[in-house]
């Protein structure tokens, strides 16, 4: 049966005890983010720093997670590393439905473990085992580690772990999720990191009854038939996101060199087609996804002496051959990923390394950091050199790459480059559209491509008309919110319209809130702006470096004027957000 | 009398589609446990995926080993299961050599009866119903 009310696990690292609390709210905040948030205020410090010891760590699922497809993601809520305020990441791989058959709606971590420690939930067993001897492990050989100390639960158990970069609180440290999914962006592998906390094991093996009648298996079966029958997620079927590197450069709109071109011949050896003929060895899926949108390729090293080899295998995406491949110069798909697969060991977010690291390139190609800094050699398509670069990022190898890591800008403000520091927000996602996606992104909830369609309205529209414009990200925010509180993949959003939605919602008796999606859903919105807001949040927290205003893309140059009145307006309408919620609350 | 089979289960993503339709249409759970066909990873994520199911054996060893006659041998191999005369003593689990019986924290068992209905949910078009007479070998 459905959980009217929500059932949390609260564990505190301090005193290894969890309590399970029953909070009502479903109806107002459904679950996911909605229920993060919620989680955040009500166990958040909003006057204590990210890393104070009471801080929460918080992973939600939502109403309808494991029931139909591609409701299969789990949201980690968190004051982040990076810029102090709360944010939330979004992980895929086997959390979600875990969670779910644990019988849990939320996993809220708080305290700090004494020693490095690894925390374990299942059904009837809860332990938190010291793993001091795993410190400074990368994340590789951690998930190796963890499946053999906590035996049991093949398939029907999800290990995230952090690698050094976590350990060391790099604000770029993601939280890895079964080896080949993460909590990438923010920082969330440096707040399990300040815990203490290197592991968490969920191992779910309990059931729900499903509702009595046909109405559920046939919203099942209509919702199966659009994701499998259908053209509509065939492109994440098919060659996956990394399809959007040839279009992106046609339209130049695809980051290259720190962002100093947008298009480049070179994407001729870094297409998704490239990767999937070359490199791709097999795929895979998060559980409950019957589209499998996870490409996993392969490199092949070979050993000093004579014929002998081994190889390993390393997701890609769309995101990753970005940060690594364009925006760093590397055009050798198995470049791409020999470079990904150190940045997976570290636990290092690759979007936000790779970013990070080409601005290091161009800070050194002007003078502004040596080899004293960087340590090895940096220029554009150098492999082996960002390799290693990978790892000293990673793993805090000396002062600056512990700056570097703690974002881009932080280092730009001590060693110069602020002017190219490709950050909005955080470091760039790989749509370089114009000026509506650059706006939208410095000041997204997330600081994400996925917070609202601006890419796609910027691929659309030459018009500069700001109002229209904002109002478009205005009204595309809470649809999203909604989907990410039930918890649905964001590639699956054209398959849960409105109307499929409640549907799904109704056939599994959430009634009340399939009758309320709109009121829910800007619920939803504005208790996530409203948290954020007490956590520091301003429009002026953040800018737009002169790097974006130089872009050209297919619609011409970027206009200044016009991206910051862009940036000005959507951040007085966020503001205005804010204020009504407060008063509502 | 055809069998489930799983001949390509090379072609594996994960997905755990097959259990939950199990789950759903024959047990009416939202469950990837208590279902006739479990996934399971064969050593980690990097090394693919194996299903755990009945391997419809003829006779069937868990069907000898029921002390109410719950599990009955089926024809073609396999079992029939009459939930209502299981008393939850676990014998056909233990005497299971490939793990296919699954039983729940509240006693109730779980094995594939053979019906096919998850054959349409895998994506990967990893399994299959076959005539027992057309086998050849196990098909894992």
């Amino acid at each position: 049966m459905i959980r009217e009310q929500f059932r949390i696990l609260v564990f505190n690292l301090a005193s290894g005890i969890g309590e399970f609390v029953l909070l009502d709210g479903r109806d107002q905040v459904a679950g996911g983010s909605g229920l993060a948030a919620l989680l955040y205020e009500r166990y958040g410090k909003h006057d204590k720093p990210w890393d104070d010891e009471g801080q929460p760590l918080i992973f939600t699922i939502g109403p309808l997670t494991g029931y139909f497809p591609l409701m299969s993601k789990t949201v980690c809520g968190f004051r982040s590393s990076y810029h102090n305020e709360y944010t939330e990441s979004h992980g895929g791989g086997r959390t979600a439905l875990a969670l779910q058959f644990c019988n849990l709606d939320a996993l809220v971590i708080v305290g700090k473990a004494r020693r490095l420690s690894c925390l374990y939930v299942a059904n009837r067993r809860l332990e938190l085992k010291d793993v001091e001897f795993m410190r400074g492990m990368n994340a590789d050989n951690a998930g190796k580690l963890l499946r053999r100390i906590f035996k049991g639960g093949s398939g029907h158990r999800s290990i995230l772990r952090i690698g050094p970069s976590g350990e060391i609180c790099s604000s770029m440290a993601c939280i890895n999720v079964d080896t080949y999914r993460h909590f990438g962006r923010m920082g969330g592998g440096a707040t399990m990191g300040a815990k203490n906390l290197k592991g968490i094991v969920i191992h779910g093996e309990g059931d729900l009854e499903l509702p009595a009648g046909k109405e559920y298996l046939k919203v099942y079966q209509e919702v199966y038939d659009k994701v499998t029958s259908t053209d509509m997620m065939r492109k994440y079927h098919n060659l996956g996101t990394a399809e959007n590197l040839q279009t992106l450069n046609d339209i130049e709109s695809l980051p290259w060199l720190n962002l100093q071109k947008t298009t480049d011949p070179g994407i001729a050896q870094v297409t998704g087609k490239v990767f999937a003929d070359e490199t791709l060895l097999r795929n895979g899926a998060c559980a409950g996804c019957p589209v499998g949108c996870i490409h996993i390729g392969y490199i092949r090293e070979k050993a000093k002496l004579d014929n002998r080899y081994h190889y390993h295998q390393v997701a890609y995406d769309y995101e990753p051959i970005f940060a690594v491949g364009t925006m760093l110069g590397v055009t050798d798909a198995f470049g791409v990923l020999r470079i990904l697969d150190e940045i997976e060991k570290v636990s290092l977010d690759a979007m936000s390394a790779g970013v990070a690291l080409a601005w290091a390139t161009e800070a050194a190609a002007r003078g502004l950091v040596s080899e004293n800094e960087t340590l090895i050699p940096l220029s554009f398509g150098e492999v082996e050199h960002y390799r290693q670069a990978a790892i000293h990022l990673g793993r805090g190898t000396n002062e600056f790459y512990r700056l570097l890591g703690q974002g881009t800008l932080k280092a730009a403000k001590v060693y110069g480059g602020e002017e190219f520091a490709c950050v909005l927000g955080q470091e760039m996602a790989g749509y370089a559209t114009g000026e509506l996606y650059f706006a939208a992104q410095t000041l997204g909830f997330r600081h994400s491509h996925l917070d609202t369609g601006a890419y796609s309205y910027d691929q659309k529209h030459t018009e500069k008309d700001v109002e229209k414009a904002v109002e478009f990200l205005m009204a595309d925010e809470p649809g999203r919110a909604l989907l990410t509180s039930m918890v649905s993949c964001l590639f699956a959003r054209a398959v849960y319209s409105d109307a499929q939605l409640a549907a799904c919602l109704k056939s599994v008796g959430y009634t009340t809130l399939a009758e309320n999606m709109d009121h829910v859903s800007e619920n939803i919105r504005q208790l996530r702006w409203r948290v954020r807001a007490a956590t520091g949040f301003r429009p002026e927290n953040f800018s737009i470096p002169k790097r974006f205003t130089q872009v050209k893309t297919w619609k011409g140059r970027v206009d200044p004027a016009y991206m910051t009145e862009l940036k000005e307006e959507y951040g007085r309408r966020i503001m205005a957000l804010i204020d009504a919620g407060e008063k509502d609350s | 009398m055809k069998t489930l089979t799983t001949p390509r289960m090379e072609q594996c993503i994960g997905c755990h589609s097959c259990s939950l339709a199990c789950a759903r249409l024959v047990h009416r759970r939202l469950s990837w446990s208590t279902a006739g066909i479990r996934i399971t990873s064969s050593g980690g994520l990097s090394t693919g995926f194996v299903a755990i199911r009945c391997l419809a054996c003829d006779p069937a060893p868990c069907a000898a080993a029921c002390p109410t006659g719950a599990f009955k041998q089926r024809e073609g191999g396999g079992v029939i299961v009459r939930k209502k005369l299981c008393i939850q003593c676990g014998k056909c689990v233990t005497a299971c050599p490939v793990d296919a019986v699954f039983q729940s924290a509240q006693g109730d068992v779980f094995v594939c009866i053979h019906c096919g209905r998850c054959v349409d949910f895998c994506p990967q078009n990893c399994l299959e119903m076959r005539e027992v007479t057309e086998l050849d070998e196990v098909l894992l």
